[in-house]
């Protein structure tokens, strides 16, 4: 990812700041221009919390390159108090334990490096909540 | 009176028992651990870093103190494993914490004292009135060479500490600092391991830091070792910091509740931070705690602080360090341990 677009993305990946629809009050991360439930186009920010519920997950056994160090680990669709759903990597157990229900936290992760040399990319990750 | 008005600490959950990583070497594990007094310690994943451990933190010291993060005027990161050469972690922690961007933003490096002198400025700042709030962290993912006596005390984690006027959970009553040029550990540009001079950074570089920052503060403020509740000094091993504490006059007691190197190693510019976080979970309205770091270099800082009766009621706001230490662990082996903390070399 160049590093312009990765930049662009800080609020939604750093403070997880998502759209919630003026219309509806559809919550969507990361924010929109047109709320795919009414089609409305006034969104209000909103800082997701930083907590949820897995609703599916898979473990990645084959990564891509950056992750192959990481493999085997589990992704999963993480669905937040508000409402949002992202998918993120659950980080800091046994993938085989990941599954529907799941309780989490969401924390401050490296996600990638651009290569060697280039720039750090940060976000969340999830972790069990025990 | 300033004070801290919030803090928070983040240990990765990661673990190496001192047995693995001298099983690896062919060492006698019963020795590392009588001559060390050291445990096991915690491994940062390869997802975790200088910044994500000072987000971690810092959030929870906003927790605690309960503020708007923008009304944070400054903001301030001590430690020795910045993941940049050149651009500060403190952009990114600022950013992610909601902090700024009106905010004096910077990095701080003195060897394991560079949290302590992270939180020394901030507290400068709030008590000149440039800022309503200032936070300094002191964090690291230590690095020690392979076989290196280090290695076994290396480890990863912070403390992030909120400095300002009102609702403070712990008065600051004094600070001072000790200075001296004095080549114990370095670790020069480019290097990826830093290096040390064995017992010379015992006696000269250590006990003589600590010992001349606490005196000092004890004859400024008028109190004795006897008026404090607790103390945590700097924890390079475990031996160090129960051996300074014994000299200067204070007892196992006062020791114990700040001395977490056992089970999480010495976390660098994160380690006396820590201790102190541990303390302030645990401490009670108006008791008296001492803080002396040490940074090789050399030099250490001294606080003398006093709980307020606000302390018992926010703390429960965030999570404790015994319950990061204590809470679920994933034990690595050696060849894990080697590839979390990037050891293993690959192509391109």
């Amino acid at each position: 990812m160049p590093s312009p677009r990765y930049w662009r993305e800080v609020p939604a990946r750093y403070r997880l700041e998502a759209g919630r629809c003026v219309g509806c009050g559809a919550v969507v991360y990361p924010a929109r221009r047109i709320c795919p439930a009414c089609r409305g186009q006034q969104f209000e920010r909103l800082a997701l919390s930083r907590r949820g519920t897995v609703v599916t997950s898979t473990v990645i056994h084959v990564a891509p390159t950056e992750f192959q160090m990481e493999a085997p680990y589990a992704m999963a669709v993480v669905e937040t108090p508000e409402g949002a759903r992202l998918m993120v990597q659950v980080a800091d157990c046994e993938p085989n334990e990941v599954g529907p229900g799941m309780e989490v936290a969401l924390e401050f992760r490296r996600i990638r490096k651009e290569g060697k040399s280039g720039i750090l990319c940060y976000g969340h990750k999830a972790v069990p909540v025990r | 009176m300033a004070g801290i008005v919030g803090y928070g600490a983040f240990i990765p959950r990661h673990r190496i028992k001192a047995e693995e990583i001298a099983r690896q070497w062919g060492k006698d594990a019963a020795a590392i651990r009588r001559g060390l007094l050291l445990e096991e310690k915690s491994v940062p994943g390869l997802d975790e870093d200088t910044i994500t451990i000072s987000v971690e933190a810092g959030r929870a010291a906003l927790e605690r103190a309960g503020i708007d993060p923008r009304l944070v005027g400054a903001l301030y990161i001590g430690s020795e494993s910045h993941p940049y050469a050149v651009k500060p972690s403190g952009t990114v922690v600022a950013e992610a914490l909601g902090v700024g961007p009106e905010v004096h933003v910077a990095d701080f490096e003195f060897a394991c004292k560079a949290g302590t002198e992270a939180m020394f400025v901030a507290l400068s700042v709030v008590e000149s009135g440039r800022a309503e709030y200032a936070m300094g962290i002191g964090a690291d993912t230590s690095q020690g060479a392979p076989n290196d006596a280090l290695e076994y005390s290396a480890s990863a984690g912070g403390a992030a500490y909120l400095f300002g006027k009102p609702h403070v959970l712990a008065e600051v009553v004094e600070t001072y600092s000790y200075t001296t040029d004095t080549p114990d550990f370095w670790r020069r540009e480019g290097e990826f391991y830093p290096r040390h001079t064995g017992r010379f950074t015992g006696e000269p570089a250590y006990f003589r830091h600590i010992t001349a920052a606490t005196k000092a503060i004890l004859e400024r403020t008028g109190l004795k070792p006897s008026d404090f509740r607790y103390a945590v000094f700097h924890m390079p091993n475990g031996k160090f910091p129960l051996s300074v504490g014994a000299d200067l006059g204070f007892t196992k007691k006062q020791l114990e509740t700040g001395w977490v190197v056992p089970t999480m190693g010495n976390t660098y510019s994160g380690s006396s931070p820590t201790g102190l976080a541990a303390i302030l979970d645990v401490a009670d309205p108006d008791d008296l705690i001492l803080i002396t770091s040490f940074g090789s270099g050399a030099g250490s800082d001294s606080f003398v602080l006093r709980a307020t009766e606000l302390l018992p009621e926010r703390r429960g706001r965030a999570p404790t360090v015994r319950s990061m230490l204590e809470g679920p662990r994933r034990y690595l082996t050696y060849g894990q341990y080697a590839n979390y903390r990037e050891k293993i070399l690959l192509n391109e």
